[in-house]
C-alpha cells in the first residue's frame, strides 16, 4: 500500500509524456491543415533562419517550419536530392551543383537574403584609421607586429580572434588572411588570441590600446573605432555601414542565400517574400548581420 | 519472503555476519549494500570514463601522424593537431597556480590553526568556505573586465591575458581548497606535540616550523595535491583570462604571455566538432593526457604521504 502514491506519479508522468509524443509526432506528420517547410544549410544562417522560422510561426500558425544546420554544402545537396524546400547557404551554388541539379532536372533558384560584413575594430586611443586588406593579412598572419609599420605609435600589436569554431573566423581566414586566393594557406600567427565570444573581443578591445579585432558588424558597439579597408592599395578607403555593405564597395561583406528547386510557389513563396519585408529584415539588424535594402525606397 | 530469501543469501556470503542474525533488520540490510554500492560504484565510473576516453581518443594515433601529434602548431581547422603547446599551457598555468596557492594556502591555514584568537578562526573559516564556494565563472569575470587590464597596465603588458592571469585566479580558487584540508590537518596534531616543544624551550615559530606541521605533513600535501589537482581541471575562469593562443611555453617568461590550455581546448572547441572525426577523436586525446597527468600527480602525492608515514612509523617504534 505504501507503494500507490509513488506508482501513481511514475504512471502520471507515463501518461504525459506519452500524450505530449504523440500530440508532437501528430503536428508534424499530418498535412490536413498546416504546411510544412523543411530549411537547412549554412550554419552561419541558422540562427537567423531559427529567429525568423519562429517569429513567422507565431504569425501563420498554419505554416510549420523546420531549420537545421550543417553547412552550405549539405543543404545545397539535400536541395539536389529532394529532401528540403529550402537551402541556406553562405556562398553561392557552384557551377558542379548547378549541372548535378540540373541532371536531376531540377533548377535551383538563388535568393539573397540578407549580407554579412564583418568590421575590423581597435581601440578609440588608437591613431590608426585605415589599412588595406593586405596590411590586416600581414598583422593577423604575423609579418606586422607594432602599430608603427602601419602609420600608428610604437606599441606591440595584440592579435584577437573568434575561435577556431565559429564561422566568422572561417570567412576572415579566407576572405582576409588569405586575400580571397585559392592557393594560399596563409595561417593566423600562433601568437593570435582565441577568444570564445564577441563579448571577449569587444571588452578586450575596449581596454587594450594594442589590440586589433574583428567582429560581424552588427555586434560592434560606438565606442570602438572602426577600420577603414581599402581592397589593395590607392583604391578608397571604406568603412562598414549598411549602405557600402549594399552596393558591395566595402570589400569583407558576402551575400547570405535561400535557394528553392524552381521558382517559389504557394507557402514557400509566401514566406520568402516576408524574409524580404521590413519586419523580418530588422531581425536581420538584431543578429549582428546586414538588411538588403529592397523594402527602401 | 523473498526479503528472507535474500537475508539468507546475504548470510550465507557473509558469515561472519551470521551471529547477528536477530539483530540485522532488512533496513539495515538495504543500508549497508547501498554503501557498498556507492563505494563500489567510484571505482566503476572511474574505469567507464577511462575506457570511454581511451576509446574515443586512441583512434588519433591512427588518423594523425605522430610529428603532427608532437609538433607545435594547433589549428585543428587546417589539421594541425600539434598538442605539445596545449599541454605546456596547462602545465605552466598549473605551477604558476600552484606558486600561489601553496605559499597562501599553508599560511592562511597555519595562521587559523595556530595563531590566530579564537574569535578570528571563527569569523575567517567560514570566511575561506565561502570563497572556496564561490562559482569560478564568477571569478572569470572579475578577472577579465578588472583583473586583466589592471595586470596589463601595472607590469606593461601587451596584454593582460596572460598565463600569469590565469595562474593568478585559480590559485585564488585553489587557496581555500589547500586551507580547508590543511587547517583540518593541523587541528588534529595532539596538543601533547606542541606541548612538548614548548617545554624545550622552543619559540611558537620553531614549533610550528619543526613540530606541527611535518606532524600535519600528509594532511597539508593532501590539501595541496587537492588545490593543484582542481587548478589543473578548471576550465572556465581559464578560457576567460589566459587568452587561448596555442603558443609553446618552454620557461617561466611565457607566464607574461598568453597560452592556451587542454581544458580550454575540449571546452572551447567540443561543441561544434563533428562527432567522430579525427579532430573530435584529438580533442578527446586531450581528455586522455589530462586524465593520465592527474593520475601521476595523485599517485606521485600518495607515494610521498605513503613514504613519510612509513618513517614517522620507524621513528616512533
Amino acid at each position: 500500500m505504501k507503494r500507490t502514491p509513488l506508482l501513481t506519479g511514475f504512471l502520471l508522468v507515463l501518461a504525459i509524456l506519452s500524450v505530449s509524443c504523440s500530440s508532437r509526432t501528430a503536428s508534424q506528420n499530418s498535412p490536413q491543415s498546416s504546411v510544412y517547410i523543411e530549411n537547412k544549410g549554412s550554419d552561419t544562417i541558422v540562427n537567423l533562419a531559427l529567429a525568423w522560422a519562429e517569429h513567422y510561426q507565431s504569425v501563420h500558425p498554419d505554416v510549420r517550419i523546420s531549420v537545421t544546420g550543417g553547412g552550405s554544402g549539405t543543404g545545397i545537396a539535400s536541395l539536389i536530392n529532394g529532401t528540403v524546400d529550402l537551402a541556406n547557404a553562405s556562398r553561392q551554388i557552384k557551377s558542379e551543383e548547378i549541372e548535378e541539379a540540373q541532371s536531376k532536372g531540377i533548377n535551383p533558384v538563388e535568393h539573397i537574403i540578407a549580407r554579412d560584413a564583418i568590421a575590423v575594430i581597435v581601440n578609440p586611443q588608437n591613431p590608426v584609421t585605415q589599412l588595406t586588406l593586405e596590411q590586416i593579412s600581414d598583422i593577423y598572419s604575423g609579418k606586422i607586429s607594432n602599430w608603427k609599420e602601419v602609420g600608428g605609435e610604437d606599441r606591440p600589436i595584440v592579435r584577437l580572434s573568434r575561435e577556431t569554431n565559429s564561422g566568422t573566423h572561417v570567412y576572415f581566414l579566407e576572405t582576409v588572411l588569405r586575400l580571397s586566393e585559392d592557393d594560399n594557406k596563409t595561417l593566423f600567427s600562433r601568437d593570435t588570441l582565441l577568444l570564445p565570444s564577441s563579448e571577449g573581443i569587444i571588452s578586450e578591445v575596449r581596454h587594450n590600446p594594442n589590440t586589433i579585432g574583428y567582429d560581424g558588424l552588427g555586434y560592434v558597439p560606438h565606442d570602438l573605432r572602426v577600420i577603414a579597408i581599402a581592397e589593395t592599395e590607392g583604391k578608397p578607403y571604406i568603412l562598414p555601414m549598411i549602405s557600402t555593405v549594399n552596393d558591395k564597395s566595402y570589400p569583407i561583406a558576402r551575400d547570405l542565400y535561400m535557394y528553392t528547386v524552381g521558382e517559389p510557389t504557394g507557402a514557400i513563396k509566401d514566406y520568402l517574400d516576408w524574409i524580404l519585408s521590413s519586419e523580418a529584415q530588422d531581425i536581420v539588424v538584431e543578429l549582428g548581420f546586414v538588411p538588403i535594402l529592397l523594402y527602401q525606397p | 519472503m523473498s526479503l528472507n530469501w535474500a537475508l539468507s543469501l546475504s548470510y550465507s556470503i557473509n558469515p561472519d555476519y551470521t551471529y547477528m542474525k536477530s539483530e540485522l533488520t532488512w533496513q539495515e540490510f538495504i543500508i549497508t549494500r547501498a554503501i557498498k554500492a556507492s563505494g563500489y560504484s567510484a571505482i566503476v565510473f572511474v574505469a567507464l570514463i577511462f575506457f570511454f576516453l581511451l576509446r574515443e581518443g586512441l583512434p588519433t594515433l591512427g588518423e594523425v601522424s605522430f610529428s603532427n601529434l608532437v609538433s607545435t602548431r594547433w589549428y585543428p581547422i587546417e589539421d594541425y593537431f600539434g598538442i605539445v603547446p596545449l599541454i605546456t599551457g596547462s602545465l605552466i598555468v598549473t605551477i604558476g597556480a600552484a606558486l600561489v596557492a601553496i605559499p597562501f594556502g599553508i599560511g592562511t591555514a597555519i595562521y587559523i590553526a595556530e595563531i590566530a584568537p579564537r574569535w578570528m578562526r571563527e569569523i575567517l573559516k567560514p570566511l575561506v568556505e565561502l570563497l572556496g564556494g564561490l562559482p569560478s565563472v564568477v571569478l572569470g569575470f572579475l578577472g577579465i573586465l578588472v583583473f586583466s587590464p589592471w595586470l596589463r597596465v601595472f607590469l606593461d603588458l601587451p596584454t593582460g591575458l596572460t598565463a600569469l592571469t590565469g595562474s593568478l585566479l585559480l590559485g585564488g580558487i585553489a587557496v581555500p581548497t589547500v586551507v580547508s584540508v590543511a587547517e583540518d590537518a593541523l587541528d588534529t596534531v595532539p596538543r601533547s606535540y606542541r606541548e612538548g616543544a614548548w617545554a624545550l624551550g622552543a619559540t611558537k615559530w620553531q614549533t610550528i616550523w619543526r613540530v606541527t606541521l611535518p606532524a600535519a605533513r600528509s594532511g597539508v600535501l593532501t590539501g595541496v595535491m587537492l588545490g593543484v589537482g582542481r587548478a589543473i581541471g578548471e576550465t572556465m575562469a581559464v578560457m576567460m583570462v589566459t587568452g587561448n593562443a596555442p603558443v609553446l611555453a618552454l620557461s617561466l617568461g611565457s607566464l607574461f604571455s598568453p597560452v592556451r590550455t587542454m581544458t580550454a581546448t575540449i571546452a572551447a572547441e567540443m561543441g561544434e566538432v563533428a562527432s567522430g572525426s579525427v579532430h573530435y577523436h584529438t580533442l578527446f586525446f586531450i581528455g586522455l593526457v589530462l586524465f593520465l597527468i592527474s593520475l601521476a600527480v595523485n599517485v606521485a602525492a600518495s607515494a610521498v604521504v605513503f613514504r613519510s608515514k612509513k618513517r614517522a612509523e620507524r621513528i616512533l617504534s
